[in-house]
């Protein structure tokens, strides 16, 4: 580690720290329905919008018709991006003629549910297959839907605790399209000019082709870059234009933007925590979630860091030189860009799976097992370290109500949270959310460990009868690039992924087969509606209910007490739940390694 | 009342009711006590208890606690595969037997707790059986009565109970007055008077009548009377679990099913990594079982009902009895606590400390004249007036048959009482109606007579003027007496986080002094019982819980709406029907006590959770090494604990696992202490010692097992 390094770190964390409370301001007064500063400007904009898809701005929403018009937002979304990727060889904007051969039914549907539910996993090459009329019109514009239907979660959820006896939670239209309007469409609009200042693409041109110096064709792919990777940072969404994400100079050209993308992932979710305290009307209880969010994001940025920075022992045994000096950074460098180094790069891993953003800007499968524990138990925690955009939020109040309901009772009373009685409803929708998680990630994964798929049937003359739909003949292990506990590693971090909305990838696990689409795709519808709709119904729940005086019987749910509280049971719940699969993939894996033993790349089956 | 500035002087009371003695914490002074204490371990509980324990193994009944269901169900499994095992000839079935044997010890040790706490309260209820035993009843039928067994009485029905007699139901007294001897319900042996009229009207069945005839009107049908209440509650049979055990529940179960998805994941990963290390086998199902009964929180789920049963139990110690265990529960949470005056924050009665003569009329006039008119006046107000006269000015008690006189009572009316003796008429009462008194008369008031009493009234006090004929002689003061230790108990409820309010007849002046002196939140002065009900509705309005006491029928609508309403036993049938506690010692001070008991139970709960959800760290560290060392001998570096053998380390595991629930019973039984402080310095101190200790606790417990284990060969 260098002084450079954590300075980078530090740095990042004021910055955050500094824009919270006014962005956290802000979006309280939006979502408040008060004006902003920014109302003169956008407000005719708002109204327009009410306007065409005809919504009355004053109708406030049960949980259960908020929870509807969500989920046919998303029903909606979701067939529009399918139908576009189908589609896409006879729509316009396709300069390099992709058609529906390159998207299948299987990736359409992964690659769909993937933007719909703000995962953005991507089991295809941007520039390999999709048109510039998908991109843009599909994927970026699920970036904005996605995101702020993240944030109206959250604001629903905020307002259960806000609300007293009030049956409705707010309008899932109105809330959406505020998002959109005042904060997710002013902020990317500024990025992009600046991203593409700095260097990002913008056109729609062809792919270029032109010859290297050392002789060799190289096709260079083009396209509307920099007008998605705005958003893709800011809503936490993390699906790049081309397959190497952040880590392709068109998307992140140097240590500056790279920079302003980390800050942009935690942009909203920070700020969101001090909403929440503006809104239930105690600040001190954003800022208590604030600081659970950074002494874990803290915790495991350094530890990421350092277990880069230390590098592989098998390649310092070998005599080579794995401390950072003037000349060379020392550590793990392998699958980092040179531009950004170790500090950055683990900075970004953390960032982006603390948050449910999954952009990368470098291979989180070379990093040291241990530092590859980081992203993966940040992702099975649930992204709760500031999280994702909305999801982030109401994901660490989920765990704020376990902590106070396990650790309440012991101040005497039935547990409450905010003024608001934890009760059997809560409890349960809590519980649900909890235990679909786990399911998803636990049981899909186990599944894929054991898995095979027949040879398909032959008939006299040895032909196959039909093809092998699913995968190829084999077992589903066969497509992960490294056998041992790596490999384990790649694939519990691809249910994981998926599960919590993420979208990074371990990589290394060849996923563009039916099987791989379809289990990973149904992971990630359980992983955000499983998760969102019990907590909308425990906000439903929360609304109908008397705020209670706070007294000093009442537990404290602010201050450095409180924090442990909750950065323990997030800790204890996601280690519990998942340590026995940890110990067999990463943990083992960094003892292995310290013995000297490494799991070489397996090569990669000639199908893909 | 509104419109009163002053308090009347209460009538005298032709008997009083022996209430408790008054300023002594209730704890300790009960003579008897409805459930006698008994040691925790009292073999005969004890016995009954371990039969129990192999009762409740039956799935039906186990199947309403998921934790030990999920247990009992891998008990089986794994003893399944042990007698598989046994026909198959496999090895290591050492290992196996032990395995099942302590799971099905764990099953055994948490019915345990649950019988232990059940037990106790059969063992009550027998003996209260016994007392209601086969009572027969004289009912009225017409001018003469039948005997018939009270089994047969139904609400309506009229009784005659005479000297000697076991009143053989619940009723009203509709005729007549009588001793009755209470202590099968209270535990008090001092008789109370039950009459007719008035809040003393109320009997209960199985009580016995010492004296006198009275008849009573049976208020309630067969099984329905208070005693079989009183049964059924203590034994448990109308236990129903309480709103935040059912939330508890929730949650452990919720746990239980992650863990299970964790252990039954572990297989197929296991099988993955042992194919692809080629080494070591994949762990078999008394393994498997092993972790999941460690990591289930077997614990809090093996003693979750012993603690709601401990709970109420600790209640009725308290000889409260309370209708729901909702209602203990809720006692935790009040915000609220209302507190009458009389007899809860002052003593029951006011004293005259001084006599304040006018202008014109020596001490010594004004004490002998208050001193005479006092006379016949048996109040405890009207006494202390002849004991200060006699102690400042040494004026005996005279005998007043000697001279010619006539006493008048006190009436609501007049607000006055008196005597008119050798032609004097002297009067003493309220400052107002004694002045109209004089005015009337054609006498005029000393100047300085509305200062005195209103000084008076600002300080607390009561005063009464007193006059002879036409004439203001001066004025005596009353004075409330806050019971000695009631300011630092209430000082205590704010800690709490509770608030203390007054409420009294008297006026907002006087209340202002006694609620200042007593250091409680706020007062309600001139409160009537619409005064107070609405101020509970204000209360709960803002979200706040509220308890109080009462014993009047006009009290009942109140005691309905509080949150916890506690009635006194010596008050109403409809105030005993419409609170969720009866207090059997009718000590409105209790309610201080039931609030602690709501706390400790909530607290009991809360630390056993975290320790059992704490507790598995350690238990990780011991059996995820042990599980995969031949496939990874790379992960040993995980035993910490530097465990034996794999062997030795699940059942290390296993063993500690079960005996930690059986180290727990006393606990629960007794409750964790609760201290009186605020939440903030009560939850720091509680998770450090069940939380942070129940991560640390049993690493040195499972690696004591391990060496044990080893030491006598069994692993």
């Amino acid at each position: 580690m260098t002084v450079n390094g954590i300075a980078q770190i530090l740095i990042f964390f004021l910055i955050i720290l500094a824009t919270t409370k006014p962005l956290g301001i802000f979006m309280a007064r939006l979502f408040e329905g008060k004006r902003t500063f920014l109302h003169p400007i956008l407000r005719p904009l708002e109204v327009l919008t009410y306007k065409v898809i005809g919504v009355r701005e004053e109708t406030e929403q049960r949980w259960t018709q908020y929870t509807a018009a969500l989920l046919a937002f998303s029903v909606f979304s979701f067939l529009f991006v399918y139908l576009l990727q189908r589609l896409q060889g006879v729509l316009p904007l396709n300069p390099q003629g992709f058609n529906r051969t390159s998207v299948t039914p299987d990736l359409a549907f992964n690659t769909a549910v993937s933007f719909v539910t703000n995962t953005n996993w991507q089991a295809y090459s941007g520039e390999s297959t999709l048109s510039y009329l998908v991109q843009m019109a599909g994927l970026a514009v699920q970036n904005f839907a996605s995101a702020a239907a993240g944030i109206a979660v959250a604001i629903a959820v905020v307002r259960g605790f806000a609300r007293q006896q009030m049956d409705s939670l707010g309008n899932f239209w109105v809330d959406v399209t505020r998002a959109t309007v005042y904060i997710l469409l002013p902020v990317s609009t500024v990025v992009a000019l600046f991203l593409c200042w700095q260097g990002v693409i913008q056109n729609f041109n062809h792919y270029t082709t032109l010859t290297t110096v050392e002789g060799v064709k190289q096709i260079i792919a083009q396209g509307p870059v920099a007008s998605q990777e705005a958003i893709k940072m800011l809503g936490t969404n993390g699906g790049g234009f081309f397959n190497a994400n952040s880590a392709h100079p068109f998307e992140n050209p140097n240590p500056l933007t790279n920079f302003l993308q980390i800050i942009l992932i935690f942009l909203i979710p920070a700020a969101l925590t001090y909403t929440f305290g503006v809104m239930v009307g105690d600040r001190r209880q954003g800022w208590t979630v604030f600081s659970a969010c950074a002494v874990m994001f803290l915790a495991g940025a350094f530890f990421c860091y350092w277990a880069e920075a230390q590098g592989n022992p098998t390649l310092a045994k070998l005599g080579i030189e794995t401390h950072a000096t003037a000349l060379q950074p020392g550590g793990n460098m392998e699958g980092k860009e040179t531009r950004f180094g170790i500090a950055a790069s683990a900075l970004f891993a953390t960032v982006t799976t603390d948050a449910s953003c999954g952009a990368v800007n470098g291979m989180h499968d070379s990093f040291t097992p241990l530092a590859g524990l980081v992203p993966l138990f940040n992702i099975e925690t649930g992204e709760v370290i500031f999280g994702g955009v909305g999801a982030g939020l109401y994901g660490i109040l989920l765990y704020a109500i376990l902590a106070v309901f396990i650790a309440g009772l012991m101040v005497g009373r039935t547990p409450e949270y905010v003024g608001k009685k934890v009760e059997q409803k809560e409890v349960k929708m809590a519980m649900l959310a909890l235990i679909a998680t786990a399911f998803s990630i636990l049981v899909l994964a186990a599944i894929t460990s054991v898995i095979h798929f027949a040879e398909p049937t032959k008939d006299a003359k040895g032909q196959p009868v039909a093809q092998s739909y699913w995968n190829p003949p084999g077992p589903a292990t066969a497509n992960f690039a490294n056998n041992g506990p790596h490999g384990f590693s790649e694939n519990l971090y691809a249910y994981s992924s998926a599960t919590g909305n993420n979208g990074s990838a371990f990589a290394g696990i060849s996923v563009n087969t039916p099987w791989y689409n379809f289990t990973l795709g149904l992971a990630m519808l359980l992983g955000r509606f499983l998760f969102l709709i019990p907590l909308l119904a425990a906000a439903g729940s929360l609304a109908l209910k008397k705020k209670i005086p706070q007294t000093a019987g009442t537990l404290p749910t602010h201050g450095p007490l409180f924090v442990g509280l909750l950065v323990g049971t997030v800790i204890l719940v996601g280690a519990l739940t998942f340590f026995p699969a940890l110990a067999l993939g990463p943990i083992v894996e960094h003892f292995l390694m310290q013995s000297g033993k490494l799991f070489a790349l397996l090569p990669f089956p000639l199908w893909s | 009342m509104a419109t009163l500035t002053e308090t009347p002087i209460p009538a005298p009371l032709k008997d009083p009711i022996p209430g408790p003695p008054s300023g002594q914490d209730p704890g300790s002074l009960l003579p008897g006590k409805l459930v006698r204490a008994r040691p925790l371990f009292d073999p005969e509980i004890v016995r009954r208890a371990l039969r129990d324990s192999f009762l409740k193994l039956n799935p039906l009944t186990l199947m309403k606690n998921p934790v030990m269901f999920v247990v009992e169900v891998g008990a089986a499994l794994v003893t399944v595969f042990l007698l598989r095992d046994l026909f198959t000839g496999a090895g290591g079935l050492g290992f196996e037997v032990q395995i099942a044997i302590w799971l099905w010890f764990t099953v055994l040790f948490a019915n345990f707790a649950e019988a232990m706490a059940e037990a106790r309260g059969k063992a009550q209820a027998d003996a209260l059986r016994k007392t209601k035993g086969d009572a027969m009843a004289k009912r009225l039928v017409g001018k003469k009565y039948e005997v018939v067994p009270a089994s047969k009485l139904r609400s309506g029905d009229v009784v005659i109970a005479e000297t000697g007699d076991l009143i053989p139901g619940d009723g009203e007294v509709i005729e007549g007055i009588a001793t009755v001897d209470e202590s099968v319900i209270t535990g008090e042996s001092a008789p109370v008077i039950r009459e007719s009229g008035g809040d003393r009207s109320a009997v209960t069945g199985g009580t016995k009548v010492l004296s006198d005839q009275v008849r009573i009107r049976i208020t309630s049908n067969p099984g329905e009377t208070f005693l079989d209440k009183m049964i059924a509650l203590v034994e448990g049979a109308e236990r129903q679990k309480t709103p935040n055990e059912i939330a508890l529940n929730i949650l452990i179960a919720g746990l239980t099913l992650i863990f299970l998805l964790a252990v039954a994941t572990l297989h197929p990963f296991a099988v993955y990594a042992v194919s692809s290390a080629g080494a070591g086998v994949v762990p078999t199902i008394a393994v498997l079982v092993s972790l999941l009964v460690c990591l289930i929180p077997t614990t809090i789920g093996g003693l979750l009902s012993a603690i709601g049963i401990a709970g109420m139990d600790r209640v009725m110690q308290h000889n409260v009895l309370a209708m729901s265990g909702k209602a203990v529960e809720a006692s935790g949470d009040v915000n609220t606590l209302l507190l009458d005056k009389t007899g809860t924050i002052t003593l029951g009665n006011r004293q005259a400390v001084e006599f304040i003569a006018f202008e014109g009329v020596t001490e010594e006039e004004l004490a002998d004249a208050a001193q005479l008119s006092s006379l016949a006046d048996e109040t405890p107000e009207g006494r202390s007036v002849v004991v200060l006269a006699k102690e400042k000015y040494g004026l005996r008690g005279r005998e007043v048959a000697e001279h010619e006189a006539h006493f008048i009572p006190f009436s609501a009316y007049t607000r006055m009482s008196g005597v008119d003796i050798d032609g004097r008429s002297l009067r003493k009462g309220a400052s107002s109606a004694i002045a109209k008194l004089v005015e009337d008369a054609g006498g005029s008031l000393p100047a300085n007579f509305q200062e005195v009493s209103d000084r008076i009234s600002r300080t607390g006090g009561t005063p009464l003027a007193v006059a002879d004929g036409r004439r203001a002689l001066g004025i005596i003061h009353l004075k409330d007496i806050v019971k000695g230790g009631m300011k630092e108990r209430i000082a205590q409820l704010r800690a709490m986080g509770i608030r203390s309010v007054m409420i009294t007849g008297d006026n907002p002046l006087t209340a202002a002094a006694i609620a200042q002196e007593a250091g409680v939140d706020d007062f309600l002065a001139q409160a009537t019982p619409g005064d107070k009900l609405t101020y509970i509705k204000r209360e709960q309005g803002e979200g706040r819980l509220v308890a109080m006491t009462g014993d009047g029928t006009n009290d009942a609508p109140a005691l309905a709406q509080a949150d916890v309403g506690l009635a006194m036993n010596t008050g109403t049938m409809a105030a005993k029907e419409a609170g969720n506690m009866v207090d059997l010692d009718s000590n409105p001070t209790k309610l201080i006590e039931v609030v602690a008991i709501g706390k400790q139970l909530l607290i009991t709960r809360g630390a056993l959770t975290t320790f059992s959800i704490a507790n598995d760290v350690a238990k990780y560290f011991a059996i995820i090494p042990a599980m995969f060392l031949a496939t990874y001998p790379a992960l040993s570096r995980f035993n910490i604990m530097q465990l034996h053998s794999p062997q030795s380390a699940v059942l290390a595991a296993v063993i500690f696992n079960a005996l930690i629930i059986i180290a727990l019973v006393p606990l629960a039984l007794r409750g964790v202490k609760y201290r009186p402080v605020g939440a903030a310095s009560l939850l720091r101190r509680n998770v450090l010692i069940y939380g942070l200790g129940g991560i640390l606790v049993p690493f040195p417990g499972i690696w004591l097992i391990d060496r044990l284990l080893v030491l006598l060969h069994l692993a």
